[in-house]
């Protein structure tokens, strides 16, 4: 057993650090998730040439060749700095879905292009009323002639307004719960029929809502085995979720750090409040939190390419656990700032919130919890 | 023991229930229904309504403009006020500074501020806090030099709720350092349109604009409008702490929030059926519930002891611990419900409502992350729960 990284994901974890601490400050930070489009187009340039973006892709897709560990060195970093550049939905997401199901076409004509920071994606997938279910999809694919007629509406799509390609998923058969059926689709943004209604979220990041009247599409639109998206879905999931668990961690670990400075610098009562034993110890459960946190987020990685089963539970398992560890360090770190805590200038509030949020994104604590706790039926 | 609300309190109910449902505007139950923040109109408009009918301020006594009601009168009233969706009663004037007049004001200062806490045409902020007095407020700082006629006063105030709204701020300052720091510390009223007077707005974390910094630069403040003794301003602060028992434990609005829950939880779906339906999720409000009748039957007999005349003690801090914990946990379980849709963020809906604009997911989720995220405030107000598990541990168990 060895819980190191090897040579090249340190650098990588110096590349990155070094990035969010010395080009990534939260004034910045806030002053470009108030602009229109949320984040920085520059900064995804730079992604783009320090190689970022192609992480998790092979060398002959044109990237690194890196997995889930790479991406969790990533987002552990992307966690601290609070970043807000749509990684998660163009590479981790979009990219990697494009990767796994694409023709060596469909890969050839798209993928270089996200790579370069030229493209950006978005995986269109949950809908009003499909909560963390991920084979329940309403949406419809009708046959017409040799393609498609898209019709629907997919909820929450994370940087739906700045995606010029929607990876959308849709029945071609079965029920509305059916795992079989669902197909998965390339669409261009401005595709007749598609209309994108963007806001921010309470974490600072953009999503939409996207409305499908009846969109016409060929039959090489169709990315992987018409009614076969499913096991895919899930498996891009699962890798959603273990960069997310990342970059809660790092999260974690700046509210972590910010809370004892605080409670060594705050006085009240003639001493720093770091003294008193019922503060003490609300920050060591912070840090037993943080620290078994941090071993999820490791165990999430190594599962993230398992067996299915084994991938879905140990998936499971790490969001919950981030979820209730996220929940414990944002709420502890807020109460023990006392009136400042509750400031929206500090960043203390938006790790709260940006934690708060992940919860949400793919399936909160409970939802997890229903998911693990299924699993062992089926054992 | 009789634990159920006798027969004349139950007709009490209904009478507060009709008039409200008479004289409850329908522009503000609509924006209120909707999670819309409340606006200074909305306030000072429903608190005119309560005074016309001469219940703006039922705990006060006969003489001042009160209702002679008993607690328990006054906690049915507070139940129904708050199940109607009615704006909350700002606390600033009736519940704080009145009281505190009536026993330590002079007639002048009786005469000059009662009226116009009753109808509500004066707005009161609260100058406590400042920046280095939180928990520890009787170390504040802010100084009041007696100058002839007029106190000239120097320092900041911090999170002071609604100072942009308000007329008058009452406030604690120190007129003399003594041995003692709550020893020198006096009470004042300061105008807050005197010049000299500066309100800074504080953003919290849901994106809107209730607290503020107030810095007060050369204020000058008449030596009329100090309330008590010079140095009498800790023993009133005190005095002053120990006049919201009966609603400190939020129940009525806790368990109009868990109604808003159930309706929520109804329409929202787990898979093929309502999320209410699943046993996971129920079980969890269903637990929040039983802690909720274990307070409320606590905040019960807190208030049967006052009607029996044995006032609270420290154990009120009790129903503040357990009150805005329970109060956090129905935010988030609310947050919780409406699943992605807790995400969509839009501070002009949380001050406006949708509009004319079809709302982004159902209609009643915009609101209920960011409110999350702001009742975290509860345990850190009103003396925050660390400092009343202090209270506690000392005068109720002799620890410390
Ligand atoms: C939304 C909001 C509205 C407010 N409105 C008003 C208002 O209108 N007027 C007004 O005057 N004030 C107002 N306050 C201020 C409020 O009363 C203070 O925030 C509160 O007293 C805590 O003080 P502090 O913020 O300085 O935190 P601190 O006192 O610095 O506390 C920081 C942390 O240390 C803990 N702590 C402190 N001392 C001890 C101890 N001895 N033992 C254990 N733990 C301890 C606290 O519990 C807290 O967790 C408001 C605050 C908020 C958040």
């Amino acid at each position: 057993m060895d819980y190191q990284l090897n040579e090249l994901q340190q650098m990588l974890q110096q590349s990155v650090e070094k990035y969010v601490e010395r080009d990534y400050d939260f004034a910045n930070r806030q002053q470009l998730a108030v602009t229109d489009l949320g984040y920085s187009e520059e900064n995804w340039r730079q992604f783009a040439e320090l190689g970022w973006l192609g992480v998790p892709f092979t060398e002959e897709q044109g990237g690194f060749g890196g997995g889930a560990t790479e991406l969790m060195v990533l987002f552990e970093a992307f966690g601290k700095a609070l970043l807000l550049e749509p990684y998660l939905a163009s590479v981790v997401l979009g990219g990697q879905l494009l990767a796994r199901v694409g023709s060596a076409e469909q890969i050839e004509r798209l993928l270089p292009a996200v790579i370069a920071g030229e493209s950006k994606l978005a995986l269109a997938h949950s809908e009003p009323q499909s909560r963390y279910h991920l084979s329940r999809v309403a949406c419809s694919a009708a046959a017409q002639g040799d393609g498609f007629l898209l019709t629907g509406h997919k909820a929450l799509v994370l940087n739906g307004q700045n995606a010029d390609h929607l990876l959308v998923t849709a029945r071609t058969s079965g029920d509305v719960d059916d795992p079989q059926g669902i197909s998965l689709f390339l669409v261009p943004a401005e595709a007749a029929g598609v209309t994108v209604r963007g806001y921010r979220t309470v974490d600072s990041l953009q999503a939409a809502e996207v409305h499908l009247d009846g969109v016409e599409l060929s039959a090489d639109s169709v990315l992987g085995t018409v009614g076969e998206a499913h096991a895919d879905i899930e498996w891009v999931i699962d890798q959603g979720i273990a960069a997310l668990c990342a970059e809660a961690l790092g999260c974690m670990e700046s509210l972590q750090q910010a809370t004892v400075e605080y409670l060594q610098t705050r006085k009240q009562f003639g001493v720093a409040i770091g003294q008193f034993q019922s503060l003490q110890h609300a920050a060591v459960d912070m840090f037993i939190a943080l620290s078994q946190s941090r071993s999820m987020v490791y165990l999430a990685a190594n599962r993230a390419n398992a067996d299915r089963d084994e991938r879905r539970a140990a998936l499971s398992a790490a969001k919950n656990f981030i979820g209730r560890a996220g929940r414990l360090i944002g709420q502890t770190a807020v109460q023990l700032h006392g009136g400042v805590g509750m400031s929206d200038e500090l960043d203390v509030s938006h790790y709260f919130k940006r934690l708060t949020a992940i919860n949400t994104w793919l399936g909160d604590d409970h939802h997890h919890l229903g998911q693990y706790s299924d699993s062992l039926l089926a054992k | 023991m009789q634990l159920e609300f006798s027969a004349e309190e139950e007709a009490f109910r209904l009478e507060v229930r009709d008039f409200i449902a008479a004289n409850y505007p329908v522009e503000i139950r609509r924006r209120m229904e909707a999670g819309v923040a409340p606006g200074k109109s909305d306030f000072v408009t429903w608190q005119q309504i309560l005074y016309q009918q001469g219940w703006i301020a039922p705990r006060w006594p006969v003489e001042y403009g009160g209702t002679g009601w008993s607690p328990v009168q006054c906690y049915i009233f507070e139940e129904e006020i708050t199940a109607a969706s009615t704006p909350r009663v700002m606390p600033f004037g009736l519940t704080m500074l009145g009281p505190v007049l009536m026993t330590f004001g002079s007639d002048e200062q009786k005469q000059q501020y009662l009226p116009a806490i009753l109808d509500s045409t004066t707005w009161w902020c609260q100058g406590y806090s400042e920046p280095d007095a939180g928990s520890d407020l009787a170390s504040l700082k802010t100084q009041a030099v007696l100058e002839g006629d007029h106190y000239r006063v120097n320092g900041s105030k911090i999170w002071t709720t609604y100072a942009h709204y308000a007329d008058m701020m009452f406030c604690l300052v120190r007129t003399s350092s003594e041995e003692r720091k709550q020893q020198g510390i006096s009470f004042l009223l300061l105008d807050m349109d005197d010049p000299g007077v500066e309100v800074a707005p504080i953003i919290t974390n849901n994106g809107l604009h209730v607290v503020n910094q107030v810095f007060l630069k050369d204020v000058r403040v008449p030596r009329e409008n100090l309330v008590g003794e010079e140095g009498a301003g800790w023993t009133i602060a005190k005095y002053l702490l120990g006049h919201e028992r009966t609603t400190i434990a939020g129940v009525a609005a806790s368990r109009q929030q868990m109604r808003r829950l159930k309706e929520i939880a109804t329409q929202e779906l787990d898979g093929a059926l309502p999320l209410w339906q699943s046993s996971r999720f129920r079980d969890r409000v269903a637990e929040v519930e039983i802690d909720l009748l274990a307070l409320e039957q606590t905040n019960l007999r807190v208030l049967c002891d006052e009607n029996a005349g044995r006032g609270p003690g420290p154990e009120a801090s009790l129903l503040k611990v357990r009150g805005t914990e329970i109060q956090q946990q129905i935010t988030e379980l609310m947050a919780e419900a409406v699943g992605y849709y807790g995400l969509p963020y839009d501070k002009t809906v949380l001050t406006e409502g949708w509009g004319d604009q079809p709302p982004v997911g159902p209609d009643y989720a915009a609101s209920l992350m960011p409110h999350y995220f702001d009742w975290r405030k509860s345990s850190i107000y009103g003396g925050s729960n660390e400092i009343q598990k202090n209270i506690i541990a000392k005068a109720v168990l002799g620890l410390g």
